[in-house]
């Protein structure tokens, strides 16, 4: 759901009968001259994993560290558990589990005192913290290397104690931010398959921010597409996707072009749209790819075009990326690498 | 309080499990106790002295019966006879030889003729802390000469009579309480400076700040960690350059409880000083590039190894700000006079003063969000 009227209202939303968890309602950030979020709303829904899905640097962390409490809101409201951020950040904070994206636990520390200090940080009674401890390393499944320092810990097992310092206070929300950023395939779907754990047995709200598409497609019941500071869509995996006209997607590149065989490509029969990527290269959306590539194939054999590469593919959220901002969401998030500013030392 | 526990506990179990950054902290001031205490705390012993005598006679006989006894006895210098003025200047000048003493032609007459005797000393004033040694030890040896054969029945000459409160204090000795304060300062730098803005570029302060710890909470916790492991730095130098040094009264109980008392303010006021230094600091290398400049104007200005009176009057003026001046004086007093808290009570009350500014500031710069 969300309260701007120029987004698309794609889809009903499953959660719509539940209470607010979170509600962002113009929030800005700026620096100087600088817009990171520009007038963003949305509202999370009680137990929904929402997604912030954007590339690097259009603002996502940006957004996640204002509803935290850790950035000065420079324009409009966030309301997180019932709590302004801006008026009432102490209650907010207790409400709240945060991973920020940097693992920060401290490596000289075993995961238990990671743990401890945390649970003492949120003021968990003594007489409950071993257990909230115990349980927590049960379910992140690090029981078994309570004792070890955190530094001979992999990256995966570190995120998972960081998942798990933050769940130290039982939240009602947890916000993360890009949580598999740095973890090899195999840690990632481990990572996925905790938090769905954790989610379901502990009726969390979750949000999440991530450049990762196949992330945000597999956990995700809420997307919210930010790009250079603003959203630009927000709806279920499932509707956005729907949104893109056309069903599959055709990637196909050619050689010896005859003149106007981007028309002729055009007006094939289910063409929805088509772009063209250089190199000779063309992203077709298709309401129907099977008979499109049939077409496009008898057409090149016609003409004596050489088709060098073709590729169909179901529509994913690059594609909704791409309908929505113009540009794939791989490219952004190479560009953003590119031209990121140096890291504040 | 229980949060701000929580942070001392992190920084104290980091701290422990890192032994080797407790032995760095500790290193420099051990070094420098040792190696400055060694190098300028001795007297010039074997310079090498060129003796030209064109007399001969019997006055210049009696000098160099009086170089053969320095020789025998203190050896500040070893005499070696030129025949060539010349010669013994050149090598003066190119660094053979440390001095040269001429004594003219005729010089034993004019003695006892009574008619201005003169000898010389040549000195390579290049080398201030030689050449005024050499310069002493000649005057004293002339003063010798000058006293007449028979004495006068009544000495109408003054002379002064020095009374030495406190036993001869050794160079190293004189250093110890300004490596005790620097011991502290080194561990504040690291765990204060260097560690902290690390932990901030590493994000582990944005873990802290999603917590509900307040301001104050988290300052104090920093702090008072910090000067936890200050106060183990000076309690250990203290002890180890104790022993080194000579000084028996630190197993004193009552001054071993004053100066534990003088080592909890300092590191109070020093970590204090460094919270307020570094508390809006977000680059790792500005610790690390400053630790140089704050050592200089901190430690050297303090008195440690040099008296603040024989500064100018503007390196006085930062004499008497720094922290580091009063703890120096006030280990001085306990270590080298053993006086009482009445010696150090202006001190303490400085450094306390000074450090509640400093944490009143730390905690007003200190930014709750990023």
């Amino acid at each position: 759901m969300t309260d701007d009227p120029r987004l698309p209202q794609l889809d009903a939303n499953i959660f719509a009968n539940a209470p607010v968890a979170i509600a962002v309602e113009h929030i800005t950030k700026k620096y100087g001259d600088f817009t990171a979020v520009d007038d963003i709303s949305f509202r999370v829904m009680e137990g929904e994993i929402f997604g912030l899905l954007g590339p690097n640097g259009a603002g996502k962390s940006t957004l996640i560290r204002m509803m935290t409490t850790l950035l000065p809101l420079t324009g409009g409201s966030a309301t997180v558990a019932g709590h302004d951020v801006k008026k009432e950040a102490d209650a907010a904070r207790r409400a709240i589990g945060v991973i920020p994206q940097a693992l920060t636990s401290d490596l000289d520390l075993t995961v238990e005192e990671n743990l401890n200090i945390y649970a003492k940080l949120y003021s968990v009674p003594a007489k409950d913290r071993k257990q909230s401890i115990d349980e927590l390393l049960e379910m992140v499944d690090l029981a078994k290397w309570r004792g070890a320092q955190t530094k001979t810990l992999s990256g995966g097992m570190r995120r998972r104690l960081e998942i798990a310092r933050g769940l130290v206070h039982r939240p009602h929300i947890f916000f993360l931010d890009e949580p598999t950023t740095g973890l090899d395939p195999v840690s990632r779907v481990a990572v996925w398959e905790m938090l769905m754990k954790i989610k379901s047995t502990r009726n969390l709200t979750v949000l999440i921010t991530t450049h990762y598409m196949d992330e945000a497609d597999r956990l995700c019941d809420r997307i919210a597409i930010v790009d250079h500071g603003k959203l630009v869509a927000l709806d279920s995996p499932r509707a956005l996707k729907a949104s893109v006209p056309g069903e599959n997607v055709i990637e196909v590149q050619f050689d010896n072009m005859p003149p106007e065989w981007e028309q002729r490509l055009r007006n094939l029969e289910s063409v929805a749209s088509m772009q063209p990527e250089g190199a000779s290269m063309y992203r077709i959306l298709s309401h129907d790819g099977s008979l499109t590539t049939t077409q496009l194939v008898a057409m090149a054999i016609h003409d004596n075009v050489k088709v060098k590469s073709l590729s169909v593919q179901s529509t994913t959220l690059d594609d909704v990326f791409v309908h929505y901002t113009g540009r794939a969401l791989r490219d952004a998030t190479q560009a953003a690498h590119a031209y990121i500013p140096a890291m504040r030392w | 309080m229980n949060r701000m526990m929580a942070i001392v506990e992190r920084e104290l179990r980091k701290f422990f499990r890192s032994p080797w950054l407790m032995m760095s902290a500790m290193l420099l001031p051990l070094v420098q106790l040792i190696v400055l205490g060694n190098a300028f705390g001795g007297k010039i012993r074997d310079a090498r002295l060129a003796v030209v005598d064109y007399d001969h006679g019997t006055q210049s006989l009696k000098i160099r019966e009086a170089f053969n006894a320095v020789e025998a006895n203190i050896r500040t210098f070893h005499p070696i006879y030129y025949d060539n003025q010349r010669q013994a200047v050149d090598d003066v000048r190119n660094g053979k030889l440390d001095g040269a003493l001429v004594i003219p032609a005729e010089f034993s007459r004019r003695v006892y003729e009574q008619n201005r005797p003169q000898i010389a000393l040549v000195v390579d004033n290049t080398d201030n802390f030689m050449s005024s040694t050499l310069e002493t030890e000649f005057g004293d040896l002339t003063q010798a000469l000058n006293q007449p054969d028979v004495q006068p029945r009544m000495v109408q000459q003054i002379a002064l009579s020095i009374v030495e409160l406190y036993p001869y204090i050794e160079y190293m000795k004189y250093l110890l309480p300004g490596s005790i304060a620097l011991a502290m300062f080194v561990s504040v730098m690291i765990g204060g400076g260097i560690i902290y803005i690390d932990d901030k570029a590493r994000g582990v302060h944005e873990g802290y700040l999603v917590t509900p710890i307040t301001r104050l909470e988290l300052v104090m916790g920093l702090n008072v960690a910090g000067a936890l492991k200050a106060m183990m730095a000076g309690l250990v130098i203290t002890i180890i350059g104790g022993l080194l040094a000579g000084v028996s009264s630190i197993f004193d109980p009552r001054v071993l409880f004053e100066l534990l008392l003088m080592i909890t303010v300092t590191s109070v006021a020093f970590i204090a000083m460094m919270s307020f230094l570094m508390v809006r600091v977000d680059d790792p290398l500005v610790p690390r590039a400053v630790f140089g400049i704050l050592n200089t104007l901190m430690f050297f200005p303090s008195g440690a190894i040099y008296p603040i009176k024989a500064f100018p009057k503007w390196l006085q003026v930062i004499a008497h700000i720094d922290p580091f001046s009063y703890a120096v004086h006030g280990f001085k007093a306990l270590l080298l006079k053993e006086a009482g808290l009445s010696a150090i009570w202006t001190d303490l009350l400085y450094l306390s003063l000074f450090g509640l500014v400093m944490m009143a500031g730390a905690t007003a710069l200190f930014k709750r969000t990023l």
